[in-house]
């Protein structure tokens, strides 16, 4: 069975080494590129991934001792998934079904790049994440800073699949890749005043546009109290769809706080402070009595702007219900005692 | 070719405006079809059938300012088409919250209109849209008389007004372009009250 795929429709990231090989929309000869895998994976969890799609066939193409120039160059531009072999299966993962790679990486709110979703797609080309270097101060014993490749080396990387709800209530499904940020702290070694830990993005206004306009207070900041940050849940993302992270995603190294709406989940971080009073949070600041510290997912506490009841997942028409803590009950204990509808 | 009649000639060039007016929703459909709304298609539908709304409102508010400033005075023979076209695309955009936000209920869609400030300012403009599509026919020009009718369809103003606060208060942090919404209908307002103290120093108002 033979099928023909354009280049073009290839994400730019794998595409970069090919058109510097090949220009434009010439077609590969594929040899049945799905019939292979199809039996191995369950439907639900099959990556709706072009990129995946090509990585296969390319393979399934050697397999079929495809050879030639076309063979050759193919298998040299889409095996070349940085994060393919980094395990998966972790007990937090959910089975629901995954948002499509074009979504997850076309509609995002990264302000430094523009307000619009579709703009952080289309602006973030001028961000440069490597070299990148991650600076890790305050209450610490040790503050040391790193380069982003020896940070991650020192990290024993693997996948989650986590909800990820925005407080506009829209959700997605994505499959991190990472590590627990719980590591980051034990590896900090956090003296007795540290009650909280606070993050930093990069403040460039020549790699982010968007800073030229003073529609937030940059840099972006946010913040988590210590015991939320050590929860196993709390994860420093490096990748997604196993390989890394796009710069609209927020590269190369974002939080993922899944029980938290997403805005608490800050991108590009250069800064990880450990401080002994609550930090400044960016979305805080613009609107203390509408986005909270806290800002947990919750269906009881509505947004003056959005009713938190309901959300609309990612390719879906009508919008299903929200959960408590975004589903993730087991945080619940870090709030007992708290009256989250005043601590929202 | 034989020349057309004057009312001939309205009509083709109604027909045409409606036609343009019409693109903003081929736009939406043709989009949809070829699956490029993007991600959130609920939302870009939302956004787009809003956007003409309130673009086609402002529009028919220009009609006299552009009748004096451009010589143009057959621009009033065009201003009810627009004014119902604005009121169209604002009925499918509530439309498309009624039925994809809240599923039809319209408990909870009253709900939501009391609970959320800009909601409310978007369905109160709606509201006072209603009745002026309502007596935009000739017959009830006629019937209402020309002073109460006038009188009336001044809350036109008011509907674009509550339009753009509803914009305003909807987005998170960029108000660039409810702003720019905003500034243009302060200049509508400036230009009617000069044309106002102009007709009242002449004393023929
Ligand atoms: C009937 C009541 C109305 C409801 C329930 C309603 C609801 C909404 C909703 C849910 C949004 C999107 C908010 C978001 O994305 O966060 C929106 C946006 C908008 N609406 Fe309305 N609306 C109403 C009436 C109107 C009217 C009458 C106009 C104009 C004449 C209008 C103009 C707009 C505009 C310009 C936007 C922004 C579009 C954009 O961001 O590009 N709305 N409205």
């Amino acid at each position: 069975m033979l099928k023909y795929l354009k280049c073009r429709d290839v994400p730019h990231s794998s595409l970069r080494m090919h058109k510097a090989l090949m220009e434009g929309t010439m077609l590969i000869k594929i040899i049945d590129p799905t019939a292979a895998r199809e039996h191995e994976v369950t439907p639900q969890a099959l990556y709706l991934d072009r990129r995946r799609l090509m990585a296969s066939t390319a393979r399934s193409m050697i397999a079929a001792g495809a050879t030639g120039i076309s063979g050759l160059m193919s298998s040299m531009a889409f095996a070349a998934k940085a994060y393919e072999k980094v395990p998966k299966g972790s007990p937090f993962d959910t089975n629901e079904a995954l948002t499509p790679l074009k979504d997850v990486t076309s509609y995002n709110n990264f302000y430094e790049f523009g307000t619009d979703k579709g703009d952080p797609k289309i602006n973030s080309g001028s961000l440069k994440p490597r070299p990148w270097k991650i600076t890790v101060d305050g209450e610490v014993e040790k503050p040391t800073s790193f380069d982003i490749d020896d940070f991650i080396k020192t990290k024993k990387l693997e996948e989650r699949i986590y909800r990820l709800r925005c407080v506009e209530a829209w959700s997605m499904v994505i499959p991190w890749i990472g590590f627990p940020l719980a590591d980051v702290i034990k590896a900090a070694r956090p003296n007795s005043k540290a009650k909280f830990v606070a993050f930093t993005t990069l403040l460039d206004p020549a790699q982010m546009p968007g800073q030229k306009s003073k529609i937030l207070d940059w840099p972006y900041t946010e913040g988590l109290r210590l015991d939320e940050a050590s929860h196993p849940l709390a994860f420093l993302a490096v990748g997604l769809y196993g390989d890394t992270l796009p710069n609209q995603s927020g590269a190369p190294l974002r939080l993922v706080v899944p029980w938290k709406y997403g805005f608490k989940s800050i991108k590009s971080i250069v800064k990880i402070t450990f401080t002994s009073t609550q930090p400044k949070t960016t979305w805080n600041v613009m609107g203390p009595d509408e986005y909270g510290f806290y800002s947990n997912v919750n269906p009881n506490v509505d947004h003056p702007r959005w009713s938190q009841g309901k959300e609309r997942r990612i390719g879906e028409l009508f919008k299903r219900k929200t959960m408590m803590f975004n589903g993730y009950d087991q945080v619940a204990s870090l709030y007992t005692g708290l009256d989250l509808k005043k601590n929202f | 070719m034989k020349k057309l009649s004057a009312r001939q000639q309205l009509h083709l060039e109604k027909s045409v405006l409606l036609l343009v007016l019409m693109l903003p929703l081929a736009r939406i459909i043709f989009d949809y079809f070829q699956d490029s709304l993007g991600a959130n298609p609920v939302e870009a539908m939302t956004h787009r059938t809003g956007d003409a709304a309130l673009q086609i409102l402002l529009l028919s508010l220009a009609v006299s300012p552009i009748q004096r400033y451009f010589r143009f005075r057959r621009a009033i023979l065009f201003r009810r088409l627009l004014g119902l076209t604005a009121f169209f695309y604002g009925l499918l955009h509530f439309s498309i919250y009624l039925v994809f936000d809240q599923e039809l209920s319209f408990g909870d869609t009253f709900a939501d209109v009391a609970k959320r400030p800009y909601i409310t300012m978007g369905f109160s403009s709606l509201v006072i849209m209603l009745p002026l599509a309502i007596t935009s026919t000739d017959k009830m020009i006629k019937r209402l008389g020309g002073p109460k009718w006038r009188r009336l369809h001044k809350a036109v103003y008011a509907a674009a007004v509550l339009a753009v606060i509803h914009y305003w208060w909807l987005v998170k942090a960029n108000i660039t372009i409810p702003a720019i919404y905003g500034g243009c209908l302060a200049l509508l307002f400036a230009s009617r009250m000069i044309r106002q103290t102009r007709n009242l120093s002449r004393k023929n108002y």
